[in-house]
């Protein structure tokens, strides 16, 4: 007998199984996966208010502008205030903007390990927790928002949403295919290994910065 | 060597117990002010209760559905009757596919199996990227001390120590230094590995999915950039949705570190996709039963609802004081006390379920509501009937036992017993040394008896009233 079946088997004879209650079982499973049911969930107030708020609270940096067309300067403007370089890595989705403009050098694609920083969009953000819901794809490549030791992410107001239940059913909605990888991104890396010291980029970018468009 | 051994050379270990000391109490603080700011906390445990226990109830038929959505997906689905299994079956996918060192995440399945070691002796490097688990790796293999923090026992002059010794640079008691040291020492590591092995919080039935919960990101850059990923985790650990996933998340990180949602949630569904520019080409899923199906519909199903969050050890005064390494297995705290005995035999952990004050802290703070010290108290019916426990304890419980169910003798010795404390105590409140068993009262005292026993009690004040 295989593992599997083995242990499918002992798991049945655990549960008392028969024949006719594993029919009826299977139907329950089937009808509980097409109809899921969210548990309690915070009650909503004014989602960008509370995202900007739970963003700021994770030590994500925000700033923001009125339409998409500002988002090079912006992005320019904050890496020189900072610092850093205005050489970075974009998922292919933001090629479209004028950034040379704004005088960055960008590349639109997936950032290798001497990027140093990366831009990406988000599929939602979650007003409860601050959190950017980024999803993988040929447009949005996972590795931006990971290897780079500076992660922007470019967040619609529209794309705000109360709670991760919402941001499920949206998904659900609107991708034709799960994608490989599901990032909820809250913040810069960090870790609380060593004496329970927070200490920010333990592998990952050590600042994240979020731009609201709208 | 012996449970009590093992405490004993713990607690005259002065340099741990001045680390233990450092961290006591702040895990919980940080809980208790993550649920004050979370009004909704005890709707949303009872439902993550609820959630944990519904699963179990149907786990063959949700495995089955996992299974069926992860290999639709493109991953392959194995399962392992146990730790040494699992590990033939991680050296057999990495030798299909030529890997040559793997990139860890934690996976406390990976620690029940002795992966580490296994790979080691196939010739397979395992490098640990979870900062905690990568100093206990360099650390000539030490195991953990916590679920969550594997390195609470340590403080900052002793890992500066040991990167001194093992990276060869000069020494660091900056945390932040040695954290960062850390990175550029592993980032080469994950770049070039061929296997990236994670365990899984969570499997998700309906999208076939594997859910990992870090706040370092190494977890996302060993299922990212190897070609090859495997996920070793537990059967128990499927949940039904994405909406169940949402609500297990609210007391995860809550119950666990006291934060509001960690910085990284993954949810890996099979390999890469066509046109895909990062992501491995292949996707294994590694289930491992390790004595899991047996708890099912037993007495101690209730174990299995366990999300790993490390609340219970971090509220137990007796894990507190001892350290996770006295436990002797990979589980300490009460899960541990509960889990070991399961997993490993009743008699290979006897003192375990005793090493507990049942408090019932534990369980208050469990944020799937599992009543840690009930199933202790059941280990300990269980050993006690299974002959195990030592010859003076079952002879002076058959005595009690036989007393007991003859009410005239009980009270009898009851009313002899309570003037001999009082003798002890000698006009006292508190008795100092426990004169027939002494080792009661070595480290703490006993409380005298307040006046006449219960039963004098209730029969004066009936006379009183008649
Ligand atoms: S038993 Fe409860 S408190 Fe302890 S680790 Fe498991 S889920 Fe957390």
């Amino acid at each position: 007998m295989s593992t599997r079946d083995d242990i499918l088997g002992r798991l049945r004879r655990q549960l008392g199984r028969t024949g006719s209650g594993l029919a009826e079982a299977r139907r329950r499973i089937r009808d509980e996966i097409d109809t899921p049911r969210s548990g309690p969930r915070p009650s909503p107030g004014d989602d960008p208010e509370r995202f900007i708020g739970r963003a700021r609270a994770m030590l994500s940096t925000v700033d923001g502008c009125a339409t998409m067309d500002e988002v090079p300067a912006k992005v320019a403007g904050w890496l020189r205030a900072q610092g850093l370089t205005t050489r970075l890595v974009i998922a292919p989705a933001f090629a479209g903007l004028d950034w040379s403009g704004a005088g960055c050098e960008v590349r639109a694609g997936a950032a290798g390990p001497h990027d140093a920083v990366g831009l990406t969009g988000c599929f939602r953000a979650i007003a409860e927790t601050g959190t950017l819901m980024l999803r993988s794809g040929a447009d949005m490549p996972p590795v931006n928002s990971l290897l780079p030791d500076t992660h922007i992410a470019v967040v619609p107001r529209t794309c705000i949403v109360p709670d991760m239940e919402t941001a499920w059913t949206h998904a659900r909605a609107e991708w034709r295919h799960w994608p490989r990888a599901v990032n909820l991104v809250s913040g810069p890396s960090r870790t609380a290994d060593i004496e329970q010291t927070i200490v920010l980029g333990a592998h990952g970018p050590y600042r994240v910065h979020l731009i609201i468009v709208g | 060597m012996h449970f009590v051994d093992r405490v004993r050379q713990r607690l005259d270990d002065a340099e741990l117990q001045h680390n233990l000391k450092r961290t006591r109490g702040r895990n919980a603080a940080s809980r208790a002010a993550a649920v004050a700011a979370f009004p909704d906390f005890d709707a949303v445990r009872a439902r993550a209760t609820e959630i944990r226990a519904r699963v179990l109830r149907d786990l063959d038929l949700w495995l089955e559905a996992f299974e069926a959505k992860a290999t639709e997906s493109g991953a392959t689905v194995l399962w392992a009757r146990d730790g040494e299994h699992a590990c033939e079956l991680i050296i057999d996918i990495a030798r299909r596919h030529g890997v040559r060192t793997v990139v860890k995440s934690k996976s406390m399945v990976s620690e029940e199996a002795g992966l580490n070691a296994a790979l080691e002796a196939a010739d397979i490097r395992p490098v640990e990227t979870d900062l905690g688990e990568y100093i206990l790796q360099i650390n000539d293999n030490e195991p953990p001390s916590h679920i969550i923090m594997p390195v609470i026992h340590k403080s900052k002059e002793q890992v500066s120590a040991l990167f001194a010794r093992v990276h060869g640079t000069a020494p660091k008691t900056d945390i932040e230094a040695l954290t960062h040291e850390a990175r550029a020492v592993l980032r080469p590591q994950f770049l070039g590995a061929d296997m990236g092995l994670s365990g899984g919080n969570f499997l998700i039935a309906e999208t076939g999915s594997v859910a990992i919960v870090t706040n370092e990101g190494n977890g996302r850059l060993c299922t990212t950039l190897p070609r090859v990923h495997v996920a070793l985790t537990g059967i128990e650990k499927v949940i039904p949705t994405l909406e169940d996933l949402s609500t297990l998340l609210r007391v995860l990180p809550r119950s666990a570190t006291g934060q509001a949602i960690t910085n990284y949630v993954s949810l890996l569904t099979g390999p890469r996709h066509a046109g895909d520019p990062d992501g491995p080409e292949h996707m294994y899923f590694v289930l491992v039963d390790g004595g899991r199906a047996d708890l099912v519909g037993s007495d101690f199903e209730d174990m299995l609802r366990c999300i790993r969050c490390g609340a219970c050890m971090n509220h137990c005064p007796v894990y507190q004081t001892i350290g996770g390494h006295a436990y002797g297995w990979v589980y300490p705290g009460p899960m541990g006390s509960v889990l070991t005995p399961l997993y490993q035999g009743l008699d290979k952990a006897l003192d375990l379920p005793q090493a507990a004050t049942l408090c019932n802290q534990c369980s208050v703070v469990c944020p799937v509501s599992i009543p840690l010290p009930e199933l202790m108290r059941r280990l300990r019916e269980k050993q006690m009937e299974q002959g195990l426990r030592p010859w003076r304890e079952r002879l002076a419980t058959r005595l009690w036992a036989w007393a007991a169910a003859r009410p005239a003798l009980y009270a009898w010795g009851a009313r002899i017993a309570v003037r001999y404390l009082r003798w002890l105590a000698d006009g006292r409140d508190r008795i100092q040394v426990m004169g027939l068993a002494p080792g009661w009262t070595a480290q703490r005292d006993f409380p005298a008896p307040a006046g006449a026993t219960f039963r004098d009690l209730y029969a004066r004040r009936r006379q009183g009233r008649a």
